[in-house]
Parts: C-alpha cells; sequence; structure tokens
C-alpha cells in the first residue's frame, strides 16, 4: 500500500509524519505547481471551489509517483468540502486510476464507521501506537505553525530581505523531517535559536492587518500565490485567524482554550450572524470583529471563488468595517489569480491602511 | 398588519403553507409580482458580486414588498429534515438582508432548522407567533391546517402541475406533449423562476413536449434514486435534483432526456451536477446542463434548448440506425 494525500499547508508535514509512524509507505504529491493546477481545472467541475481542483491536481500527481490510496478528508455539511471525496473517487475512476481512497470523517455522514477506516490505515499496530503517532504528528504540527507565526510577525522587520524565508525552509527541512521526539525538540531549538538572533528593525512599527477567511485559502501558500510573506515585504505584521493546530485543537481534541476561544468567536460573530452557515464564515466574521477590537490596522479576507459560507460572511463584513472603522478587502481567488493583480491590489490595500494611520496622528486604534 | 411574502427562493416549495398559516392566524399576506428585470437589477445591486442571482432576486423581492408591508418573511432556513441543510447562503440570507445597508422593513425571520429532529419547528413557531403577538395555541392550530394544505398541493404537483400552478389554480388543460418527455431539474427557485428560467417549462411545453420536474416525482422514486449513492447527500435540494436524475438516468422509459438548470456560482450544483452528469454518461443518456445568471441571453438558451431537443428526438428516430459500438455512421432514415 503506497499513500498519498492533499497538500495543505503545514498538515501536509503532520501528515507525512503520522502515516510514516504507522510505517506506511508515504508517496507525497509533489509540491503545487501550475502543473497541478492545470490538471486539477482539467478534470474537476467547472464551478468547484479552488481546493477541491488542487486536491485532484494533487491526488493524480502522486498516482504518477505510483501511490494506490488516498487519504482525504470528509464531513456532514453544509459546506461542499464533505462531499469533495465522493465526487474525486468518481472522477479518478472515470479518469480510470485504481485507487483506493479512505476517507476520514464523522460517522454519522457515511456507513461505515471511522475506526473500521482508521484501522485499514494501521494493519497490524495497536490503539496505543496509532495515539502516539497521531500526537507526535500534532506536536510536530504545532512546531511547525510556532515558527510560522514568528515569521509572519517578523518579516516586516527583518534586515536582510529573504531572512525569515531563508529559516522557514531550514525548518521545513528539519522541523519537517523530523520522527522521533528527540529529533524535533532539537530541530525546535535551533529554529529558535535562529529566530532568537535574526536581525531586526527593532525601532520599526509595522502596520498590523489580519488574515482571516476560507481555511485552505489561509493556510496553503502556494495557493493564495505567498500572500503573508507579499504582506510581510510590503512591510506589514500579519496575524492569520487561524493555522492547523489551531484547527485540530478546536476540532479534533479536547482542548479547553481552544473551546473558549471558539465560544468567544460565536459571540463577537453574534451581532452580525445569527448562527452558523457552514465552513467558516461564522469564524471569518467573529475574528474579524475580535481583530477590529483589537485595534488591527486592516483585515483582509481570502476566499475560493463560489465559496459559500465566506460569501455570506463576506457581505456581512463591510457593517464590521463602518462600526470599527477597519478597512477590509476581500481577495477572491482561483486557478486564474494572476500574481501582478494580487500584489497592486495588496500595494493600493497597504498603502491607505498607512496613510489613514499617519493621518491619525500615528495611533494604532481604529475605533471611530 | 401585513406580511409580505417574497416570489423568490423557497416561495416555490412553502408558499401554500405560509399562505394557509397566516390566513387561518388574521394576519394578511401579500406576495411580491413575479421576478422582472427591474426587481433583479434592484437585487443585484443590493447585494455582493459573489452571491448567486437567486439570493440577488430573493433581495429584489424584498425590496419591492418594503414599502406596502410591516413585515417581509424570509425565514432563515437551516435544516428541514434531519442530518440535512439547505444551503449556506440560504443560512445567512436574512443576515445578508439585514447589513445589506438598504432599507427593508423589519424580517419575519424564524430559525427553522430541524437538523436534531422536528422539535426545531416548535421554537420557530413560538418565534414566529410572539413576532405577530399571536397566541401559541393559534398559532400551532394554524400549522396544523397549512400542513394539510401542502399534502393537498403536492397531489396537484405530482399530477404535473408547475408550482405556480398548483398555488394560484391557474392550470389550463393541456393536450399531453406527443413529441418527446423531458426532465428538467434544479432548484426549484431556478427552474420556475420566470425571469431565471426565461420561461423553460411553458417553452418545452409550447413546443409539444411533457415536461416533469423533480417537484412532480413522488418522493419514494427520489429516494429509489439516492439509495445508489455511497454516501448520504446532506442538502435537502441537491437531495430532490440527484433524486430525480439518477431515478431517470435508471429508469430509461420515464424520460427522454434531462436538462439540469443550475444557477452560476451554485456550490450545491457544482459537485452534484457533475456527479449527475458522470452517471448519466455511463448509461448513455441524453443529459443537458444550462448554467442561468442575470446576465443570461435569450437567444443562446433557446438554440441550446432546440439542439437539445433535436438530438434526443433523432436519437429516438434512429435508434435502430445506430451501433452500439460505435462502428457505423449516422444514416438518414430514408437512405437505402
Amino acid at each position: 500500500m503506497r499513500v498519498t494525500f492533499p497538500h495543505m499547508g503545514t498538515m501536509s508535514f503532520a501528515m507525512q509524519a503520522l502515516l510514516e509512524n504507522l510505517r506506511l509507505q508515504v508517496v507525497p504529491p509533489p509540491p503545487i505547481t501550475n502543473r497541478t493546477l492545470m490538471l486539477g481545472a482539467k478534470y474537476s467541475p467547472e464551478c468547484v471551489c479552488l481546493p477541491f481542483k488542487v486536491n485532484i491536481g494533487n491526488f493524480i500527481e502522486a498516482i504518477e509517483l505510483g501511490a494506490d490510496t488516498v487519504v482525504m478528508g470528509g464531513g456532514i455539511g453544509p459546506c461542499r468540502f464533505g462531499y469533495y471525496a465522493e465526487l474525486q473517487q468518481e472522477i479518478l475512476q472515470d479518469l480510470g486510476m485504481r485507487v483506493n481512497m479512505i476517507v476520514l470523517e464523522p460517522p454519522q455522514g457515511a456507513n461505515g464507521g471511522l475506526w473500521s477506516r482508521i484501522s485499514k490505515l494501521s494493519v497490524g499496530q495497536s490503539l496505543w501506537h496509532v495515539a502516539a503517532a497521531s500526537y507526535f504528528a500534532w506536536h510536530l504540527c504545532k512546531g511547525l505553525d510556532g515558527v510560522l507565526q514568528s515569521l509572519d510577525l517578523l518579516r516586516a522587520r527583518e534586515t536582510v530581505p529573504g531572512s525569515c524565508d531563508r529559516i522557514w525552509n531550514a525548518a521545513q527541512k528539519s522541523i519537517g523531517q523530523a520522527r522521533t521526539y528527540r529529533a524535533l525538540r532539537r530541530a525546535e531549538k535551533e529554529i529558535r535559536h535562529e529566530i532568537a538572533t535574526l536581525s531586526l528593525h527593532l525601532h520599526k512599527r509595522p502596520l498590523r492587518i489580519g488574515l482571516v477567511g476560507e481555511i485552505y485559502m489561509l493556510l496553503e501558500p502556494k495557493v493564495n500565490l505567498h500572500l503573508a510573506e507579499r504582506l510581510g515585504y510590503l512591510g506589514v505584521e500579519v496575524h492569520r485567524s487561524m493555522s492547523v493546530s489551531d484547527w485540530v485543537a478546536r476540532h479534533l481534541v479536547p482542548n479547553p482554550r481552544a473551546r473558549m476561544h471558539t465560544r468567544k468567536v460565536h459571540e463577537a460573530a453574534k451581532p452580525y450572524l445569527r448562527g452558523f452557515v457552514g465552513g467558516h464564515g461564522l469564524e471569518t466574521i467573529g475574528e474579524s470583529v475580535l481583530f477590529a477590537e483589537g485595534g488591527i490596522d486592516g483585515i483582509i479576507q481570502v476566499l475560493p471563488l463560489t465559496c459559500m459560507p465566506e460569501i455570506v460572511a463576506q457581505s456581512l463584513l463591510p457593517s464590521i468595517s463602518q462600526r470599527y472603522g477597519v478597512p477590509i478587502i476581500t481577495l477572491v481567488l482561483d486557478e486564474h489569480a494572476g500574481e501582478a493583480g494580487l500584489q497592486t491590489r495588496l500595494e493600493a490595500f497597504v498603502d491607505m491602511v498607512g496613510a489613514r494611520r499617519v493621518h491619525r496622528g500615528g495611533g494604532v486604534s481604529c475605533a471611530k | 398588519m401585513i406580511v409580505g411574502v417574497p416570489r423568490a427562493l423557497l416561495y416555490y416549495v412553502y408558499y401554500p403553507l405560509w399562505r394557509r398559516f397566516f390566513a387561518e392566524l388574521g394576519v394578511g399576506c401579500i406576495l411580491s409580482p413575479p421576478t422582472n428585470e427591474a426587481i433583479m437589477n434592484s437585487g443585484a445591486r443590493a447585494v455582493v458580486d459573489e452571491a448567486c442571482a437567486p439570493v440577488k432576486i430573493a433581495m429584489g423581492h424584498v425590496l419591492a414588498l418594503a414599502p406596502e408591508v410591516d413585515y417581509v418573511l424570509v425565514p432563515r432556513f437551516v435544516s428541514v429534515e434531519p442530518r440535512t441543510y439547505i444551503c449556506p447562503k440560504l443560512m445567512g440570507l436574512p443576515d445578508m438582508i439585514r447589513q445589506s445597508g438598504q432599507k427593508t422593513p423589519p424580517l419575519l425571520a424564524p430559525d427553522i432548522d430541524m437538523s436534531k429532529g422536528y422539535f426545531g419547528l416548535a421554537r420557530a413557531l413560538m418565534d414566529t407567533s410572539r413576532c405577530l403577538e399571536k397566541g401559541l395555541w393559534s398559532t400551532v392550530r394554524s400549522f396544523h391546517h397549512s400542513l394539510a394544505e401542502m399534502r393537498r398541493i403536492k397531489h396537484k404537483l405530482i399530477a404535473g402541475q408547475t408550482p405556480e400552478e398548483a398555488f394560484h389554480g391557474t392550470s389550463r388543460r393541456r393536450k399531453p406533449g406527443r413529441r418527446l418527455r423531458i426532465a428538467v431539474l434544479g432548484h426549484p427557485y431556478n427552474v420556475y423562476d420566470p425571469l431565471l428560467s426565461m420561461n423553460i417549462v411553458d417553452r418545452l411545453r409550447a413546443q409539444g413536449i411533457d415536461v416533469i420536474t423533480a417537484e412532480m416525482l413522488p418522493l419514494e422514486h427520489i429516494s429509489l434514486g439516492l439509495s445508489q449513492l455511497r454516501k448520504k447527500l446532506f442538502w435537502s435540494l441537491s437531495k430532490m435534483v440527484l433524486g430525480a436524475g439518477l431515478y431517470f438516468v435508471n429508469h430509461a422509459a420515464e424520460v427522454d432526456g434531462i436538462i439540469l438548470l443550475s444557477s452560476f456560482g451554485c456550490g450545491l450544483e457544482s459537485l452534484v451536477a457533475d456527479l449527475l452528469e458522470r452517471h448519466a454518461r455511463r448509461q448513455e443518456f441524453p443529459f443537458m446542463q444550462l448554467t442561468v445568471d442575470e446576465h443570461s441571453g435569450e437567444a443562446g438558451l433557446i438554440t441550446r434548448l432546440e439542439a437539445f431537443v433535436e438530438t434526443v428526438e433523432g436519437r429516438i428516430l434512429n435508434a435502430r440506425n445506430l451501433s452500439p459500438h460505435g462502428d457505423h455512421e449516422f444514416r438518414h432514415a430514408g437512405t437505402p
């Protein structure tokens, strides 16, 4: 059995570590390139959202490298993601690719239980071993997300352009490839040391911009055209509303702190949106309110074209913008998104946000 | 007190229920006019570009009702059966209307959520009666009557009337279509909206074609179609479309072809249409998907409809002359 999985930011590293620690033969999909997007767009339905298309591209490229089993997530609606795997199976089947898809999803959605699906992946391993491997994968993911978060904040202050990117590449190699706690701890220590010794413009007070929106577009840098890096080079401190390990903590493990945060977000969204609308629509609204209340300089919402929950959120964001006097821009991306167009819009937005700060006499508060 | 009902979205499913419900409660109820250009344009201006055409039309209807009514009925439809949902955009619709910055009358927007069982309905009823300042008992009684009305309407639909005909009793005696029988599938607010669908049902009927839609199919047939799926669908609207589609594909004697009418950017249909198309292709069943939005041109639609009808007709007339494995070219009837 040669197992593959779809890319999604730092989740790819955690997934690879998990599957390898289960002593499976893993064929990670090649990094997302234009070819991946092209393959995905060619074989997917025209109007489906971008993550679906990228998944299809990942699967096809991994199958070309010899994968015969795909591990995919699932759900029970109302976001489209819950039904991705069903159609993806049909597409791969119609393409004549013999592949076995293992869909990990909450038990209500499917006929087979979740455990029976996991046990397909963990033949001959004890429940304890599966739990330990998952726990390690979570630690690895948390480590990478921590580095990513620090770099998002520091890139605006680096004195040597590109030094943050260099650290991130090193982190992907060292933390991402660690398979034991010992290796992970050593790698994390090294990377922490590098971050601590990074030469920075300490006097600089960069603009602060929050990123909200659809989770896949938020977390997969190849698909959002390296949005966080671009903003960093424009001299902006980037605050992402979500990371892969946050998502895991909020949804999969009983983590009281994460649950508290979720409750806070829902509470903040209440005046604008009455209930959940699938996907992360409610979170987008709630996080935007929290960002605005925290005095952020600007908010960027990013979503794939035709994303249903985010369209609801998009139509409510102007109210938040008005209420708190914080600029909000919405970026709708799909496989046709051009880098130059995105760069221009970002530059214009950052300039505008910067000008607002100057005219307020340098105060960071954005309340009206 | 007057409540306005927008002639949009789930009006095409639940209007008889609301009409009877308000009549029993003694609340006046008026309906917005059939969708026209002005309604669509005012709606499109008030909603974000990315929203789908049905949502823009619904906004237009709300704005059209605004000067005449005390309340507009825009229920927040979350779910109408256990473990399924309607559509994220409909779940956010009342909030989208409230935050649109337009002048609208107060919304009568009960949460209709039966995803965890039918008790969700009780809460929706309580909310409505509180909002209309009516007693709980009369609310429950009116609701009971309106459910009976829904059953009566379902019989009319199964007899082949479109929802508009069944709701308003405007159905005329028609000769049964001689030419063909075609299924027009899609969300009811796409298929029956006169502007968005460009009257596709009447257009086909005028050509002597019998039209059947998912709403005209008994529910047993729909669940028969759905039984082919590995994973249960979690959207009620798509269950109707896909269930009916799969039923027709596997009971080829029922209809001669399927037309799927979807609105551009519909998230549900993007998956479901493709799934249905794949099933139809495997069974070599005639299938066409039409995508419409607020910019659709009539000429394009007519051309595609004509081409589809002729293809389906040609298939029936010349089926015997077509080799099942594609060895021989199409031979005209009459040539030796």
